[in-house]
């Protein structure tokens, strides 16, 4: 059964904080099934929950209901179970760039010698050669956030979750980042759970993107991005890109007013 | 009145900046940016050397015309004659060392005791609240007007000395260590327990690295106020120390003596102080922030 289940499963999870005004509903309740290997985005405005979905996935808060599966296991409130990329790179100023890399194999008890040994290789192979015992502050926000990123993939999960990662990068960097992203991606086979604001962002990495209203949180459309891999950075000038584009930047703008339904494609 | 003026002043400025053309140009000269010549460095040392010898002749020849009083302000010719005796035939070395003991000892005790307990505080949210208000109290207390009372508890050996020197220090690092944990990022904890860490791991591999700066900065503080500590142990109550000496030249109007022991004093004081300096550096080569 474990095996066809899908990677991750939100079943349902809802999010309720209790303010002094009365009660704030975070996330009405979610549903979103992500196949291994796939690489779906989240999309919305601000304050749709796309963070408060990420910290229920791992483990860090705890849903007001519904269960998140993760390969068929209940994982609800768990922690540890996936990589998680938060906004910000916190990579430990005191480190070096490979010891901030292995901290997640660190904690996991693996001997510091064997994870360098692991570590060293993906640094090379992913442009950080040359950067591997520099201390964080010498480096570019780009180069901050590959080590980031790394640090995430190296923390061995199939599941990652990468919350804005190219938010704060100028738009060259973040192009550069993306393909980049591409070939992690490509190279590793993990299952990715993208958040972003930049829509063209989320179409061109995506497989499936998932467009979130607020208040409540939820999502109000589920579209599949069926263009052929790998993409180039012409395909965003092509008809069917522009049309997703253009469905997505609508659904954002009117924001729940005009309700989808849900998985159209499915 | 006031609120009038700038409010005048205010739509003047304001005036000023929609007719920009209508501004004179200054009058007179043309003003040029100061520049100021950096003396040779034989030059600087030669004033302060001369600043030195000037001042000390001056104090000589007061002190041998009658214009200044010996008797209250001593001259340099008895005190270098005393430093010799008390380097000699005193208790220099006994003196030194027993200040410089009570001082380091209560240093490292101070030091370490507080950042200790001021990291503790990371451990638990309800633990810190029910603590803090104490350590504020603690903060406020002048802790040398405890001076006495720790004399009659712990006697007037070494110990007392180290516990006065304890009580300056330790506050200070609790306080400091503690804005460390404060000043954490939350987002910081996130990442580590998103990665499956223990408690254990967080507080060992982000807390203590985390505060680390913290603590050591308050180091060179912290060495001084060991000292100052340890100095008011001695002179509320003593056999050893430099504290003592000071305190017992000036009973038996030995001036000479004062000044000797307040110039050993301060050497002290700057050997230590750029010992801590320097393992400061150390660290901080260490730490990397």
């Amino acid at each position: 059964m474990p095996s066809s289940a899908p990677k991750l499963c939100v079943d349902d999870v809802s999010m309720t904080f209790k303010t002094p005004t009365g009660v704030f509903h975070a996330l009405a309740p979610v549903t979103l099934s992500i196949p291994q290997g796939r690489f779906v985005s989240l999309i919305g405005p601000s304050g749709c929950g796309k963070s408060t979905i990420f910290n229920i996935i791992a483990g860090l808060l705890e849903p007001t209901g519904g269960r998140v599966m993760i390969d068929g296991i209940d994982a609800t409130g768990t922690i540890g179970r996936v990589g998680y990329m938060l906004q910000k790179d916190l990579l430990l100023p005191w480190r070096t760039v490979l010891d901030n890399t292995i901290l997640g194999m660190e904690i996991q008890g693996v001997r510091l010698r064997e994870a360098r040994s692991r570590a060293l290789p993906l640094l090379h192979r992913y442009g950080l050669s040359g950067f591997e015992y520099l201390y964080p502050n010498s480096l570019s926000g780009g180069m901050r956030q590959r080590a980031a990123l790394l640090r995430t993939l190296l923390f061995d999960t199939d599941l990652i979750l990468l919350d804005e990662p190219f938010g704060a990068l100028d738009a060259q960097t973040k192009l550069q980042m993306q393909e980049w992203l591409m070939r992690l991606w490509s190279d590793f086979g993990k299952t990715v759970l993208f958040v972003t604001h930049d829509v063209e962002e989320a179409i061109y990495l995506s497989d499936e993107v998932h467009v979130m209203g607020t208040r409540p949180g939820r999502i109000i459309a589920t579209i599949p991005i069926a263009l052929p891999r790998p993409r180039l950075r012409t395909s965003a000038l092509t008809p069917d890109f522009v049309a997703i584009k253009e469905r997505c930047l609508k659904l954002l703008t009117v924001d729940g007013t005009a309700q989808e339904t849900v998985n159209q494609a499915a | 009145m006031a609120v009038q003026d700038s409010s005048t002043l205010g739509e003047m400025a304001r005036l000023e900046l929609t007719q920009p053309a209508s501004i004179p140009a200054p009058a007179g000269p043309a003003r040029r940016l100061p520049v100021q010549k950096d003396w040779p460095t034989w030059a600087l040392i030669t004033a302060q050397v001369g600043i030195l010898v000037g001042g000390l002749s001056l104090w000589e020849i007061g002190a041998r015309t009658g214009w200044i009083d010996a008797f209250f302000w001593s001259q340099p010719s008895a005190i270098a004659h005393t430093l010799s005796i008390f380097f000699t035939t005193g208790d220099a070395w006994t003196d030194i060392s027993f200040t410089f003991r009570s001082t380091i000892f209560g240093f490292i005790i101070g030091t370490t005791a507080g950042s200790l307990l001021g990291l503790s505080f990371w451990w638990s949210r309800n633990y810190a609240a029910v603590v803090q208000p104490y350590v504020i109290c603690l903060e406020s207390i002048p802790k040398l007007a405890l001076a006495p009372l720790i004399i009659l508890v712990f006697g007037i050996g070494l110990v007392s000395k180290v516990a006065v020197a304890t009580a300056l220090t330790l506050v200070v690092s609790t306080l400091t260590a503690y804005a460390g944990v404060k000043a954490l990022d939350p987002d910081g904890e996130k990442l580590f327990y998103s990665l499956g860490a223990s408690r254990l791991q967080v507080f060992r591999k982000l807390v203590v690295p985390f505060c680390l700066p913290w603590i050591i900065s308050v180091l060179r503080v912290n060495i001084g106020l060991a000292l100052t500590g340890a100095i008011v142990g001695e002179f509320i109550a003593s056999q050893h120390g430099l504290g003592r000496a000071i305190l017992y030249a000036g009973q038996t109007y030995d001036i000479a003596l004062v000044w000797v022991a307040v110039l050993v004093l301060s050497t002290l004081a700057m050997v230590m102080y750029a010992a801590v300096s320097w393992l400061e550096s150390v660290l901080r080569k260490g730490v990397r922030q």
